[in-house]
């Protein structure tokens, strides 16, 4: 047989598709956090808005959204579509399984932990990418632009919304801890000289990214801007 | 072989055949010495069994010398129960502690039908070796041994992946029962030497085909199979299979 389409169905293939979407979604977690950050200038948000401004306006981003959509719903796709597959190769457990002894928790867990970030993800675009593209945000800001920050602020008002938002960050930050380093385990990117640099890399990336988003709810519900 | 003064509470998986559903039966042993291979102590099991007129527990076994890769046994969890780097029939009973329940189970797997008890039919793993396993070789007299040189870093690599004895522990403890492990130390073991070349990127496609055909799972890159794999084999040559597979599939142009 020839062709791509018989590569890509195959297990390596699946894998190579999450691999490629997942490292397409870590560099988009490092756009969204960089962008987000500008609140911690504490200016009342007016970089921050700028920013928004300029990732919904500007042409080559509004493209890249829907890349990004496909990107996620492909990852997505694949994923149960893997999990399936898994579970239909071992229809019957094992009564005694000891997987702490050779892996660790949020390795076997990305399945659980992807889940719980679609339904962050769901409560997420509901609370900000609805309310910029669709519904519309409310007032300006001192520049004129559209005051993305104002309807952050009324959001993470609500100590139960922060709560989950924090608590989401936490298997966002594991499913990374796994993810970064297998995408490249995954690519074939494997080398004695990189693989110590990969591992650390993909540790502080999904620490700092964490901790990043966590601090954005925090901050803004406990006043420590603005 | 000293008398010993364990005793032992054995959860075992008896299974009459793939037809049929199998249950852990518990067995009391008494007397069993520390010195004692796990595969010795069921066979004491074995000769209680038989004396009480009992049927007994079919497990795989060979060369008890941890070489040849037929025992499998699934023990507190684990493939080969709970020391690195041994085989079910290296591992001795010292490793367990008088008054311990011990469960034993098959190696699970859709492509690893059990036969019956402990044994499983891992001909699937004789499949994907004979889709892609093997190299061409001239007739005629022998080559001397030393006439292609190959560097030593290569040599010892393919000798490390060349260990793997296809005993399945990998599937086994793998959440997913992937037999990426297996299949990509086999096929490291040619892809890393020149002897191997010629049928490199067609290797990789047809054995990647036939272990999908056989129903393993999908990698997730947990690392179990390493942490648990008897002869140490690496994930390195996971990432080297993925490699050589991208190769085949997008860069070269024979296909399988």
């Amino acid at each position: 047989m020839s062709g791509f389409g018989n590569a890509l169905s195959s297990s390596i293939g699946r894998k190579y598709v999450m691999g490629i979407t997942g490292i397409f979604l870590i560099l988009f977690l490092i756009v969204h956090a960089g962008i987000n950050s500008l609140i911690f200038l504490d200016d009342n948000g007016l970089k921050f808005n700028i920013g928004a401004h300029f990732m919904a306006t500007n042409w080559i981003i509004r493209a890249g959204e829907y890349v990004l959509f496909l990107g996620l719903l492909v990852h997505i796709y694949q994923a149960l579509n893997l999990t399936i597959k898994n579970k239909k190769a071992r229809p019957e457990g094992y009564a005694a399984y000891n997987g702490s002894a050779n892996s660790k928790w949020y390795s076997r867990s990305m399945g659980l932990l992807g889940t719980l970030l679609l339904i962050f993800l769901v409560i997420h675009l509901k609370d900000f990418w609805v309310v910029s593209r669709f519904t519309g945000i409310p007032t300006v800001d001192a520049n004129g632009n559209e005051d993305l920050y104002a309807v952050m602020r009324a959001k993470f008002q609500d100590p139960v919304r922060v709560a989950a938002y924090v608590l989401l960050m936490i298997s966002l930050c594991y499913h990374l801890l796994h993810g970064f380093a297998s995408a490249f385990q995954t690519m074939g990117w494997n080398h004695s000289k990189y693989n110590g640099i990969i591992k650390n890399v993909g540790v502080w990336y999904a620490i700092i990214i964490s901790i990043v988003f966590a601090l954005m709810p925090i901050a803004v519900y406990t006043h420590l801007i603005n | 072989m000293s008398t010993g003064n364990m005793n032992l509470t054995l959860k075992v998986w008896r299974q009459k055949n793939n037809n049929t559903k199998g249950a852990l039966v518990d067995y009391k042993l008494s007397g069993i010495s520390p010195d004692m291979s796990f595969l010795e102590m069921f066979d004491v099991l074995n000769e209680d069994l038989i004396n009480k007129g009992e049927e007994p527990v079919v497990f795989d076994h060979d060369c008890r010398e941890g070489i040849c890769g037929m025992c499998s046994m699934f023990i507190n969890g684990r493939p080969h129960g709970p020391k690195d780097l041994v085989t079910t029939c290296q591992l001795h009973m010292r490793s367990f502690k008088d008054g311990d329940t011990i469960v034993v189970e098959p190696w699970r797997a859709a492509a690893f039908p059990v036969v019956k008890d402990l044994t499983v039919d891992r001909s699937a793993f004789d499949r994907v070796i004979a889709a892609g396993g093997f190299i061409s070789v001239n007739t005629g007299n022998a080559q001397d041994a030393n006439s292609l040189p190959i560097p030593k870093m290569q040599a010892d690599a393919a000798f490390e992946a060349a260990a793997c004895i296809g005993c399945g522990a990998c599937v086994a403890t793998c959440k997913n029962a992937s037999a990426m492990l297996f299949v990509s130390a086999k096929i490291s073991q040619l892809a890393l030497l020149p002897q191997g070349q010629p049928e490199r990127y067609r290797r990789v496609q047809s054995m990647v085909a036939q272990m999908d055909a056989e129903g393993f799972g999908n990698c997730t890159n947990t690392g179990a199979c390493e942490a648990e794999c008897p002869k140490g084999i690496s994930l390195e040559n996971i990432a080297r299979m993925n490699r050589d597979f991208a190769s085949a599939k997008f860069l070269s142009e024979e296909t399988i």
